[in-house]
């Protein structure tokens, strides 16, 4: 089975769907020269106007992108999390709501590809993990990919989704490798991955952790360290925070009894917010003890590497939380 | 090249549908029938349908805030639009849009919108798909002067025009941006002056005269067509009502003179064309007449259309939320 990284598995989804469907196309910033790893060589298959470089406009072109996905075109487009902030009209007013709006005549198959990079010098302005502002707009589907098997599969299935779709490339999750099928040993000859469904990424009996998005890999870690100890922690990863998979978590937790989110983005109102709220109301009398939130600080990125490590969920406030749990 | 007498007819025809549909606005908002927001359009005819005059069925539209006149224009059908307004299931949007979100996909009608200079990025992007798709449908956007100072308007501008894309850029400059005039919001003497920073044509239309607006139209039009890409058209039209229905602080701010209203009250679109289409013996004031009455029949079929047609059910509120 290939290896590959993160973002080959992103550019083989977006090669296998530009070739498979021609109103599929890709526009962003700096794309011809891939300057983000998932574009190489796709101007030069497919183009000028299925490739396209854009001005700095993201407003503009995010909304060229929705006019276009309203008459049959299939947009991918490719940004930074940051750069939402820019667009953020053009999303949250015009994508998420025509379709409501306008009574259920619009489709809008427009798929944002958006890098997601933290933790490594860049300072308040490059460092936003924002899905959670997304995940309470109603109208978009928000997809958190950890590892490069995700990361192809769930890309294909948003680009045929008839609905705007966020994907959010986490800086953690990027620099994974990891098996991704060849297409000819699958059935159906291609690597769909649902929305929606949950992924129990460890099986376990003591402690359930949901990680979000890098969140994943520090309750892996975290669980590594803990077995050690003799706890058996079960580590879920959602996939898709709109739609969310509830019913993985509760069945988990009305196993387990205890429940950790690890979540990247700030704590209040956090997606760890939301699991919370949900178990504490859904599986309520299956908890042994208090639900535990490992979320980034309520507080903007600093830059100096002496502070911006403390924001940020780690593998030991991970433990920490588990063994708190515990007690 | 002049529009042909049916064509001519026809615009008469939806001058007065817009107008005689927003008096029957009015009349329900004052009353109390109509409880959301309303802009009307009254004033400002001729620029809707001058501009819509040159455009066919499969080309596509979308506007603002001041919303039923683009639709009309087009040759959106009167019940749905009032039924809408009215939160209506038998509106456009099925009750969920209202009067800013009119929305008629099968004649192009991609959408007004609320939030102003949000469907200038919207047009321009039917407009890339058109020439991806390599169809000859254009584009056209209808914003005021208040959206010409947003900078979506002005990204939009810039990419249509370097990507050569069939769109033309409809500019309503009713002078206001609800009190604000933009002669105290524009850097420029006219909006249409910016075109050449984006390398494209800028046409300045006296926007009551709703055969001259067409006819800038065609032109723009045929350049989209042909692949030259975008226009940005300003017409200096004037609106005689205040910004909002409902908005009664506004009238009570004197932004504008009584004696500037009643000026441009004396340039009414409908009797301008009126004249211009019987001066020359091509229609009679008897052809006015007759359509003028028509319509009124049609306004009140209209409304009693969406007075009959029912609420939506509650089990409604979660649909059309997402495609399949």
């Amino acid at each position: 089975m290939p290896n590959m990284t993160y973002m080959a598995a992103i550019a083989e989804a977006t090669r296998e769907e530009m070739e498979r469907d021609e109103s599929v196309y890709l526009m962003g910033e700096d794309i011809r020269a891939s300057v983000y790893g998932a574009s190489a060589g796709l101007f030069e298959i497919f183009g000028e106007d299925r490739v396209i470089d854009t001005p700095l406009s993201e407003n503009g072109f995010f909304g060229a992108a929705i006019g276009s996905s309203l008459v049959g075109q299939r947009p991918i487009v490719e940004t930074v999390t940051s750069f939402f902030w820019v667009g953020m009209d053009q999303m949250i007013s015009q994508a998420a709501k025509m379709r409501y709006m306008f009574g259920g005549q619009a489709k809008l198959p427009v798929t944002w590809r958006a890098r997601m990079f933290y933790a490594r010098g860049a300072a308040a302005h490059h460092s936003d993990r924002n899905y959670n502002i997304f995940m309470s707009t109603p109208g978009l589907k928000v997809i958190c990919p950890t590892n490069p098997y995700d990361a192809k599969g769930l890309m294909k299935t948003a680009v045929r989704d008839n609905n705007p779709c966020l994907i959010f490339e986490d800086g953690i999750a990027i620099s994974s490798r990891g098996e991704v099928p060849a297409n000819e040993d699958l059935p159906g000859g291609e690597l769909l991955v649902p929305f929606g469904e949950a992924r129990i990424v460890r099986e376990g009996t003591d402690c359930t952790i949901v990680g979000i998005a890098g969140g994943v890999a520090h309750a892996e870690d975290a669980a590594k360290i803990l077995e050690g100890e003799g706890i058996s922690c079960e580590i879920i990863d959602p996939r898709t925070l709109v739609p969310l998979d509830k019913q993985t978590i509760l069945t988990s937790v009305e196993k387990t009894g205890r429940l950790v989110v690890v979540d990247p983005a700030h704590e209040v109102c956090s997606v760890a917010s939301e699991i919370s709220s949900i178990v504490a109301q859904e599986a309520f009398w299956s908890l042994q003890a208090p639900i535990i939130k490992v979320a980034s600080a309520q507080v903007n990125v600093p830059y100096s590497p002496a502070l911006e490590p403390l924001v940020y969920p780690t593998p030991e406030r991970v433990i920490e939380a588990v063994r708190e749990t515990m007690s | 090249m002049p529009p042909d007498k049916d064509l001519l007819l026809q615009m008469l025809e939806r001058m007065w549908r817009i107008r005689i549909f927003e008096e029957t606005v009015i009349e329900i908002h004052s009353s109390g029938e109509l409880q959301g927001p309303a802009h009307p359009y009254i004033g400002q005819e001729a620029v809707a349908v001058g501009a819509c005059a040159a455009l066919k069925d499969t080309d596509y539209i979308a506007g603002n805030h001041r919303s039923h006149g683009h639709p009309i224009a087009k040759g959106g059908d009167l019940g749905g639009a009032m039924a809408e307004l009215l939160g209506k299931s038998g509106g456009y949007c099925k009750g969920k849009g209202g009067s800013m979100h009119l929305a008629d996909f099968s004649i192009g009608i991609l959408g007004e919108s609320g939030i102003v200079a949000s469907s200038v990025p919207i047009a321009t992007g039917a407009a890339l798909a058109s020439k991806q798709q390599g169809k000859d449908f254009i584009s056209m956007v209808f914003f005021g002067d208040g959206a010409s100072n947003q900078g979506a308007c002005h990204e939009s501008m810039n990419m249509a025009s370097l990507w050569s894309l069939p769109v033309i850029f409809l500019c309503e400059n009713n002078q206001y941006a609800i009190t604000t005039s933009y002669k105290n919001s524009v850097s420029v003497d006219h909006i249409s002056d910016r075109a050449p920073a984006y390398n494209m044509p800028g046409v300045l239309v006296d926007g009551q005269d709703a055969i001259a607006v067409y006819e800038a139209t065609v032109h723009a039009v045929e350049r989209a067509r042909a692949g030259e890409g975008p226009t940005l058209i300003e017409c200096m039209t004037y609106r005689f009502e205040d910004h909002s229905l409902g908005l009664d602080r506004v009238r009570d701010n004197p932004y504008r003179s009584d004696e500037e209203v009643d000026e441009w009250r004396q340039r009414d679109p409908i009797p301008i064309h009126e004249e211009a289409i019987t001066s020359t013996g091509v229609v009679t004031a008897e052809d006015c007449a007759e359509i003028q009455a028509r319509v009124r029949v049609d306004v009140a079929a209209a409304l009693e259309f969406a007075r009959n047609s029912p609420y939506p059910e509650a089990k409604e509120l979660f649909e059309d939320m997402w495609a399949e």
